[in-house]
């Protein structure tokens, strides 16, 4: 394997004294690309130009382009105009924007910046979840400083150009991670979200345009201006820019963030983070966090970690949280573990989903409790097809999908489990 | 006495950064900073008497405050121990040995999930991920992140607090 080239983008800082300083964010070229637009004011469609051709495409999980998703937003309406930055991370097996906030906040930062001066929006929200003291803490001194070096406020560094962001802590709810529960929680109220269309960009945040996009999304865009478009586009492949962080965890010898150009080959990924513990063998991934498909061992070794590719192959890329089960995993404890959560996280506000939900929580929780029939494997496909599609947001199908997957890839292994009424792996982790 | 004078001026002062983030008129989204900030001032959980403190400081009906509380995880409407230990046990946890550290920290602490020791020390929570995978498994204690637990470490960490 050629060495795989890596954290070229959100993780530049990372190996350097003092990653988060902005005294090191500086020495690597931050803030350049803000204070050249704020100098030769750039055209903001130059810059949506730049990223469409990157080919960024959202890091949060939906994979939808962030230049047309910028060039969405009325930039000359009157009137307030916000963006937003969504790093509630909450999708189970993910934890790079926690790393992005700890080790490199400018960049975020920046990342927003240009947004707002792209979109004519003054104002800037990093909503965090509420566990996040310690990213929230990195922020807050990361804005800080940024204030005091005059690159945020008023009349930025004599530009007449105005933009102040503010670092927001939620107080727990998975909910929060989609974008119209996220503007009702930082408008104070409960997190469910709201009906599209309209959408953000057009009534978001206190009824203004907004945009909303991953932290990782955000701390792409300055070095994509810095280095071009082209340039992050060749870093991946087409239609898939960039590199990617993956967030890689379960059963791995070195789990961590390995931040690689989209398309690496999910066994090179593998081998970076150490390969599976205690030599066994690879059994299933789940490669874009617990919403995502799960994928069988055969299928995932021979699959490139991008979003075309993961599509192709069944699944999807999601937020880039790669979690890896060996031999040792009952898929059946996996899935009930994974359908608790979504029952757990249901806003409520839909009935098929606050139903739905608890249906599959509770048939696999007696499937694995040893009370299952097979019947309950059709019952579970069907309940899982009346969620997919009916629910405002995307958490029922987030709910949904894993159930129809793991009961397609692994059927045998839940009928053993319900005719032995035990696992079919001995020994199980 | 009014219900706004359960709040101290340290908590006002902290409840006030927040509301100076948001714009003058859209005050209700400081209520989630606020919430946490009483709470964290009164022994770890809300009172209706508090909610209502929130209420009037904010300008807001009381049952909007009521609606955030109850809807957001990490408010407790009845009283906890001194410590909370939010235990994750979501899949990458799980297939690291969270098992093993909630039986663990069970018999340690003599209590099980949602319950609170009886010297009134600990309430101990099963929580979802809280994107700290690569440290499976994983807790939070009050503010703190802890990693790569096993028994000895939760032992070590619970020991700081004797």
């Amino acid at each position: 394997m050629t060495a795989i080239p890596t954290n070229q983008v959100c993780f530049r800082t990372l190996g350097h004294d003092a990653p988060s300083s902005l005294a090191t964010y500086e020495s690597l070229g931050g803030y350049q690309v803000w204070r050249r637009i704020l100098k030769e004011k750039t055209p903001p469609e130059e810059i949506v130009e730049v990223l469409k051709l990157s080919m960024l495409r959202g890091r949060g999980g939906a994979g939808f382009p962030t230049g047309l998703k910028w060039s969405f937003v009325p930039r000359t309406s009157p009137g307030q105009k916000y963006v937003v930055c969504n790093s509630d991370e909450s999708e189970p097996g993910t934890f790079k924007d926690r790393d992005i906030m700890r080790y490199n906040p400018h960049q975020m930062i920046e990342g927003m910046a240009i947004a707002g001066y792209v979109m004519g929006a003054t104002v800037g929200y990093n909503y965090m979840r509420g566990e996040f003291i310690e990213p929230f803490e990195s922020c807050e001194r990361a804005l800080k400083d940024a204030r005091e070096s005059g690159l945020l406020g008023d009349n930025i560094l004599g530009s007449g150009i105005d933009f102040d962001m503010h670092n927001h802590l939620g107080a727990g709810a998975y909910i929060c991670g989609e974008e119209t529960a996220l503007l009702e929680s930082l408008e104070g109220k409960k997190g469910m979200p709201r009906f599209k269309p309209p959408f953000p960009a057009n009534y978001g945040l206190y009824g203004r345009p907004t945009n909303v996009n991953n932290t990782e999304s955000y701390a792409s865009v300055p070095i994509i201006l810095e280095k071009g478009g082209q340039w992050f586009l060749d870093l991946g492949k087409p239609n898939n820019g960039g590199m990617k962080i993956f967030s890689v965890s379960g059963h791995v010898n070195k789990p961590g963030n390995y931040e690689v150009p989209l398309g690496t080959p999910f066994k090179d990924l593998l081998a970076m983070a150490g390969g599976v513990r205690d030599g066994n063998r690879l059994k299933a991934v789940i490669p874009g966090g617990s919403s995502v498909p799960v994928l069988p061992a055969d299928i995932i070794l021979k699959t490139d970690m991008d979003y075309d590719s993961l599509d192709k192959a069944g699944s999807m890329l999601g937020a880039g949280s790669v979690i890896v089960m060996d031999e040792t995993t009952c898929m059946v404890k996996v899935l009930a573990r994974i359908a608790h959560f979504y029952f757990e996280e249901s806003c409520g506000q839909c009935t098929p989903c606050r139903e739905g939900t608890g249906w599959l929580s509770r048939v696999i929780h007696r499937i694995e409790a040893g009370e299952g029939k097979l019947e309950y494997l059709d019952l579970l496909g069907d309940v899982s097809n009346k969620i997919m599609g009916r629910t405002i947001c995307a958490l029922g199908d987030a709910a949904a999908m894993p159930v129809i997957s793991f009961i397609k890839h692994f059927r045998e292994e839940f009928a053993y489990h319900i005719e032995h009424k035990k696992c079919l792996v001995e020994n199980r982790s | 006495m009014a219900k706004i004078d359960l709040l101290s001026s340290e908590v006002r002062a902290e409840i006030d950064k927040w509301i100076a983030k948001y714009p003058a008129e859209k005050k209700r989204s400081a209520v989630v900073g606020a919430l946490t900030a009483v709470q964290d001032a009164h022994g770890g959980s809300l009172t209706p008497a508090l909610m209502e403190a929130v209420a009037e400081y904010l300008d807001l009906p009381p049952i909007a405050v009521l609606e955030v509380a109850s809807f957001y995880t990490l408010y407790d409407l009845k009283p906890v121990g001194q410590h909370k230990i939010y235990l994750c046990t979501n899949v990458s946890c799980m297939l690291c040995g969270s098992d093993q550290i909630a039986e663990h920290l069970k018999e340690r602490l003599g209590i099980g999930f949602g319950e609170t020791t009886a010297d009134g020390k600990f309430t101990l929570k099963e929580v979802e991920c809280l994107a700290a995978c690569a440290g499976a498994p994983m807790m939070q204690v009050d503010k703190t992140y802890h990693e790569n637990l096993t028994r000895e470490r939760v032992d070590d960490i619970l020991a700081e607090f004797d």
